[in-house]
């Protein structure tokens, strides 16, 4: 197949699923347009942490830390100066926040900036040293950034969070970061800062003596991961309508990690359907924790039961099916017809 | 401050640096011998609470036998993870069994969860040990005493069985060179194992003394000790004993002394250590007592 011939299909697959975005958007009821957004959010996630996790082989546990980052920064910036007013009421909010109001897509961006900038402060250290620190740090700058968010009264609200903020995340801005976040990375992926990429996933010494620049390599995947974490916390805060400072805990992370181990580590088409797949499932499981009856047999409905579910597939998961859904395969035109080809024969 | 308040404080961070220090071992045994971070290390240390606890209050286990029987226990459950989820991995890509590891340490949170709530229970002290003494003036718990006193003979103990024992050379001889020891005849899936079984041993005992000096149980509790623990182990240089000692009498000291001087600002004290751990790695990265690293 040749190469106009894929551009047309992705273009027109594009617009089918642009299609069915506003279809969704305008017939959809909240619920389902909701789980749709946290899937798009998801898929976010997913991609940006199998960048530095799957394709640069590093292992970041800080994405809810970044997260955290990005909502609060965005939420700031985006909320009306009466808003925040209404909000900080045991202490008011320090002089330049409590004025600005920036549009949505700004505030995101600045929020995502923020984060990779901490990302940065953060990964330049570990990633110096390399190995098994990176994993390690990030996980205590996640927990940390939550304390230090319950501890700023005057600027994050501390333990109240924020309420009531604006919806603006709907399904076109949620989708839409989540293509431009696809497209960015499997871009960035395939070039030549991608194979760098790889191959200190592979063999650091062996990429090393080829003239790759380990640290510079890994501190900029570090870092665009951070920054998409950012972008989809402040998509999430929007969304949910509140941030609770709590809730960017480990638990957090640990279902992002997921995504991209069931998806396979270095497969974006893993990280997308195992993100979507986890929103959905998210869901539906929800029955496992309410009470049920089963012949006769009256269970009380247990809370954390779903996350016991997961937390069992995944382990099973890294230790049977080390390689994931995907393992390092990425969908494509030409894989999709070789296969049908293939089924017709 | 007066120097009675302040030895007060010192004696208060000397014990909470030995719990730390003792933690902070459990990494570093495992680390120097199958390189790998144990992220469940932490979630065996809250299991350990849990399992004195149910063998108090369930089993009606007076309270010595409860502590015999928490540390048996997370012996046990310690040697099964690794069996269970390390050992299929011991040959395949690093990030892997990093990996099993983080999925383990979930794996028993959620589990934690589950089958104990998620609220805080609230653990067993016997009453001689929260007498408080005073000694020339400084007033010292009977606890803080005890911890000291358990902390030094565990280490002369461990001290002992890594110089002196066949176990301990294996040990020893692992770390150094994984591969030459394997050929030498050594028995590394016992070694591993009993690695793994001294080091959940010394959570369980650090997690006993730390729920006796914070009598709160919940299944998260292990997080934070146990990320403290490991900076101890990483500032001290990972894979060092005394290192990993050192570096947890400097946490104890840092939290202690912190909200000692500075009360307001004690919730930023994990920060602090944060800021510790990123600049011990900028400029000494393999830590105080490390090794030089060879990769």
């Amino acid at each position: 197949m040749d190469r106009r011939m894929k551009l047309i299909l992705t273009i027109v697959s594009l617009l089918v699923f642009i299609l069915l975005l506003w279809l969704a958007e305008s017939y959809m009821d909240p619920f389902i347009k909701r789980i749709l957004n946290v899937a798009a959010i998801y898929v976010i996630l997913g991609v940006s942490l199998n960048l530095i996790n799957g394709f640069t082989g590093q292992f970041s546990l800080g994405h809810a830390g970044f997260m955290s980052l990005g909502a609060y920064a965005s939420a700031l910036l985006y909320m009306s100066p009466a808003l925040k007013a209404t909000n900080f009421f045991i202490e008011p909010i320090i002089w330049p926040l409590s004025e600005i109001q920036i549009p949505f897509f700004f505030a995101l961006l600045v929020g995502g900036a923020i984060a990779a900038v901490a990302g940065f402060a953060v990964g330049a250290p570990c990633l110096r040293v390399g190995g098994d620190y990176l994993a390690i740090v990030t996980y205590g700058f996640a927990e940390i950034i939550r304390v230090i968010l319950n501890n700023l009264q005057n600027i994050t609200n501390g333990p109240l969070g924020l309420k009531g903020l604006p919806t603006y995340t709907n399904l076109y801005w949620s989708w839409g970061w989540a293509l431009f976040t696809i497209f960015f990375i499997k871009k960035l992926v395939d070039s030549s800062y991608g194979r760098a990429l790889k191959s200190i996933r592979e063999d650091e010494v062996a990429a090393e003596a080829m003239g790759v620049n380990l640290f510079k390599h890994k501190t900029l995947a570090f870092v665009i991961g951070a920054f998409f974490a950012g972008i989809g916390g402040g998509l999430l805060g929007s969304l949910l309508m509140t941030i609770d400072p709590n809730s960017f805990n480990i638990s957090l992370t640990f279902q992002i990690v997921m995504i991209v181990l069931l998806g396979g580590l270095g497969s974006i088409t893993g990280s997308v359907v195992m993100g979507v797949s986890i929103a959905f499932l998210m869901e539906l499981l929800r029955f496992v924790e309410s009470p049920m009856t089963i012949f006769g047999l009256t269970i009380p409905g247990i809370s954390g039961m779903r996350m016991l579910i997961f937390a069992l597939i995944l382990v099973i998961t890294v230790i049977f099916f080390r390689r994931g859904l995907f393992g390092q395969k990425e969908f494509s035109w030409d894989w999709i017809f070789r296969s049908k080809r293939r089924n017709a024969e | 401050m007066s120097p009675d308040v302040f030895l007060q404080h010192l004696v208060n961070g000397i014990s909470l640096g030995f719990i730390f220090g003792l933690i902070a071992i459990g990494y570093t045994l495992v680390y120097g011998v199958v390189k790998l971070v144990n992220f469940a290390h932490g979630d065996v240390f809250m299991m350990a609470t849990f399992f004195v606890f149910y063998g108090f209050t369930l089993f009606m286990m007076p309270w010595w036998l409860a502590v015999i029987f928490g540390i048996v226990v997370t012996i046990l459950l310690g040697v099964g993870i690794e069996r269970i989820a390390y050992r299929p991995l011991r040959d395949a890509p690093r990030i892997s069994s990093l990996c099993a590891a983080i999925g383990m340490s979930f794996l028993i949170q959620n589990i934690a969860t589950v089958v104990f709530g998620g609220r805080q229970k609230s653990f067993y002290v016997p009453p001689s040990l929260t007498t408080t003494f005073v000694i020339g003036g400084v007033r010292i718990q009977a606890i803080t005493i005890a911890t000291i006193v358990v902390s030094v003979i565990v280490l002369l103990l461990l001290t002992f069985l890594i110089k002196r024992t066949k176990m301990g050379l294996a040990m020893r001889a692992l770390s150094v060179d994984f591969d030459t020891a394997k050929l030498m005849g050594i028995n590394v899936n016992r070694t591993i194992a009993f690695t793994f079984a001294i080091g959940s041993a010394l959570a369980a005992l650090s997690a006993i003394l730390w729920a006796l000096r914070y009598p709160q149980i919940w299944p998260f509790m292990g997080v934070f000790p146990g990320w403290r623990a490991f900076t101890a182990a990483i500032i001290g240089g990972i894979g060092s004993i005394v290192g990993a000692l050192f570096g947890g009498f400097m946490l104890g000291m840092v939290t202690i002394l912190l909200v000692a001087f500075f009360p307001e600002a004690a919730g930023y004290r994990d920060a602090i250590i944060f800021v510790l751990l990123v600049v011990i790695l900028l400029v000494k990265p393999t830590g105080l007592f490390g090794e030089k690293k060879s990769r």
